[in-house]
C-alpha cells in the first residue's frame, strides 16, 4: 500500500465537493454555539463521536471489502435526517467523480452503474480507499478526520476565526479523531460475522434538527 | 482531460465531450469577473437573444446562494427549470476551478432533465481578477469587468484580463460619467491579451449585448461544427 495515497485521499485540497459543506457548524455559529474556538473545539468534538463514527464505521467496512449496496442501506438507516441523506448521496456522488479519475477499477465502475443517484459518501470513501490500496483503518482515519476538519474550516470563513487557533483546534482532537477510527474499524472488523447491524449508530439529534432547519434557509454560505 | 475523450462506464468524469449515451453535450460556457461588473445582466441579455432559436440553460454560483439565480427567474429570462444555482461554501472561485464536481453535476443534471442543450452558461460568484473557470468545467470563458471600477483594470491584468477567451468590457454608457478613458481600456487590454478579442458593450440600450451574442454564436458554430447534430436543438419554450 501506498501511505501517500492516504495523504491524497484525505488532503484539503482532493476536489470531492466537501469545500461547500460546513458539517452543520454553519447552523451552530448562527445559533451562537459556537463563537471561538472553545465552542468550536466542543463542536467537533461532539460531532466526531457520534456523526463520525458512524461514518468511520461505514468507511471501514467498505474498504474491507463488505457490500457497498448492504452498507448503503445501513447508512440510510442510521441518517434519519432527509437532508442529511440528500448531503450525504450529493457528497458521495461529487467523491465517486473525483475517486474513479484518481483510482479507475471495476468497483468503482460498479458502484455509479447500481446506485446512479449516488451512495452515502462515508460508503464511496470506503471502497475509494480500497481502490488507492488503503486499509479500512485508513478509510475509518478519513471519514473521522473529514467530520472535524470540514466544520473547522468552514469556520474560519464564517467567524473569522483565527486559523492558527482552528489548526491547533484540529491538532487537540487527534487522539481523539485517531480512537474513534480504531474504534470504527474493530466495528468492521466484526460485520463478516454478525452483519452489517453490529456497525454502530451513534447521532447527534441537534445536527439532524439544525441540518433541516439549514436547509430551509433561504440565505446561508454552506450547502450543508 | 481531452475533449473528445470518452469513458465507457455510466457517466461522465470532467469534460467529456460526450454525454453517456454517445451524443455530443452542451457547449459550457463560464462567465466570471467581479462583483457588479454586469455577468448576471449579461447571461440574462444573452437569454434573450439565444433562446428562441437555441436550447439554453444556466448554472449560477451565487456567493449567498439564490440571488443570481432568483434575479434570472424573476427577468423571466428562462423556464425555472432552466436555471439551476450552485452552492459555494463562501469560496466561489474554488467551485469553478479548484473543487469544480459540484458544477460540473449541476450541468449534467440541466442536460440529463431536459434532453439535449445547446448552450449551458454558467455564472461564477462575483470574485477577483484571478478567479478563472476550470478546463474541465466549461470549453470556453468570458471576462466580465465594468468601466466604473477603473480603467487601469486591463492594466492590471490577473488570470481573467489576460486569459480569459473573451474580455467584455461593460457600461460603456457611464464612461463619460466615472471619467474612463476606453481608448486607453482597449490599448491596455490589447497589450495584455494578445490576439484574443474584446467586446465593449453597454447593456442598457438596444441590443446591447450584441458583440457578446456574436461571438456566441461563433462558439456554437465551432461546436456544432464537430457533432453529428449541426442543426440547432428544438428552441426553448
Amino acid at each position: 500500500m501506498s501511505r501517500t495515497a492516504l495523504l491524497v485521499l484525505a488532503g484539503g485540497r482532493f476536489p470531492a465537493g466537501d469545500h461547500a459543506h460546513s458539517g452543520g457548524v454553519e447552523a451552530a455559529v448562527a445559533a451562537r454555539a459556537v463563537h471561538d474556538s472553545a465552542t468550536l473545539y466542543a463542536f467537533c468534538r461532539g460531532r466526531l463521536h457520534t456523526a463520525g463514527l458512524t461514518a468511520a464505521a461505514l468507511a471501514a467496512a467498505a474498504a474491507a471489502g463488505h457490500d457497498p449496496l448492504v452498507l448503503d442501506e445501513a447508512a440510510d438507516a442510521r441518517t434519519p435526517a432527509p437532508a442529511l441523506r440528500a448531503t450525504a448521496r450529493k457528497l458521495g456522488r461529487q467523491l465517486l467523480r473525483a475517486a474513479r479519475a484518481a483510482w479507475p477499477c471495476e468497483a468503482l465502475e460498479r458502484l455509479a452503474r447500481d446506485l446512479p443517484g449516488g451512495a452515502h459518501q462515508p460508503v464511496v470513501l470506503g471502497v475509494a480507499a480500497h481502490a488507492a490500496g488503503l486499509t479500512a483503518s485508513d478509510a475509518a482515519h478519513v471519514a473521522a478526520f473529514g467530520h472535524v476538519a470540514g466544520p473547522a474550516t468552514a469556520a474560519v470563513r464564517l467567524l473569522g476565526l483565527d486559523p492558527f487557533d482552528a489548526t491547533a483546534v484540529l491538532a487537540r482532537l487527534c487522539d481523539d479523531v485517531d480512537a474513534v477510527a480504531h474504534q470504527a474499524a474493530d466495528a468492521a472488523g466484526r460485520v463478516a460475522g454478525e452483519g452489517a447491524g453490529v456497525l454502530p449508530a451513534a447521532s447527534s439529534p441537534l445536527l439532524d434538527i439544525t441540518a433541516e432547519q439549514h436547509a430551509a434557509w433561504p440565505m446561508r454560505l454552506f450547502a450543508s | 482531460m481531452h475533449l473528445d475523450h470518452t469513458h465507457d462506464g455510466s457517466g461522465a468524469v470532467s469534460a467529456d465531450a460526450r454525454r453517456p449515451d454517445g451524443t455530443r453535450r452542451a457547449l459550457r460556457i463560464g462567465l466570471g469577473g467581479p462583483v457588479g461588473s454586469g455577468k448576471t445582466a449579461t447571461v440574462a441579455a444573452l437569454c434573450r437573444t439565444l433562446r428562441d432559436r437555441y436550447a439554453l440553460a444556466v448554472v449560477t454560483n451565487d456567493i449567498y446562494t439564490r440571488e443570481d439565480a432568483d434575479f434570472l427567474l424573476r427577468e423571466a429570462v428562462l423556464p425555472p427549470e432552466r436555471i439551476t444555482a450552485v452552492e459555494t461554501g463562501a469560496c466561489p472561485h474554488t467551485a469553478i476551478r479548484d473543487d469544480i464536481s459540484a458544477n460540473l453535476e449541476a450541468v449534467e443534471d440541466l442536460e440529463d432533465r431536459l434532453g439535449p442543450l445547446d448552450l449551458i452558461l454558467v455564472e461564477s460568484g462575483g470574485d477577483n481578477l484571478t478567479a478563472t473557470f476550470s478546463k474541465g468545467l466549461v470549453d470556453t470563458q468570458i471576462f466580465v469587468i465594468d468601466v466604473s471600477s477603473g480603467d487601469d483594470i486591463p492594466r492590471k491584468g490577473g488570470p481573467g484580463i489576460t486569459t480569459a477567451d473573451l474580455l467584455v468590457v461593460n457600461k460603456t454608457d457611464l464612461a463619460p460619467h466615472v471619467g474612463a478613458d476606453l481608448t486607453t481600456m482597449a490599448s491596455d487590454a490589447a497589450r495584455r491579451r494578445g490576439d484574443l478579442p474584446v467586446a465593449f458593450t453597454s447593456l442598457t440600450g438596444d441590443d446591447g449585448v450584441r458583440p457578446v451574442a456574436d461571438w456566441v454564436l461563433e462558439r456554437l458554430t465551432v461546436w456544432h461544427h464537430g457533432t453529428a447534430r449541426p442543426e440547432p436543438a428544438t428552441a426553448t419554450p
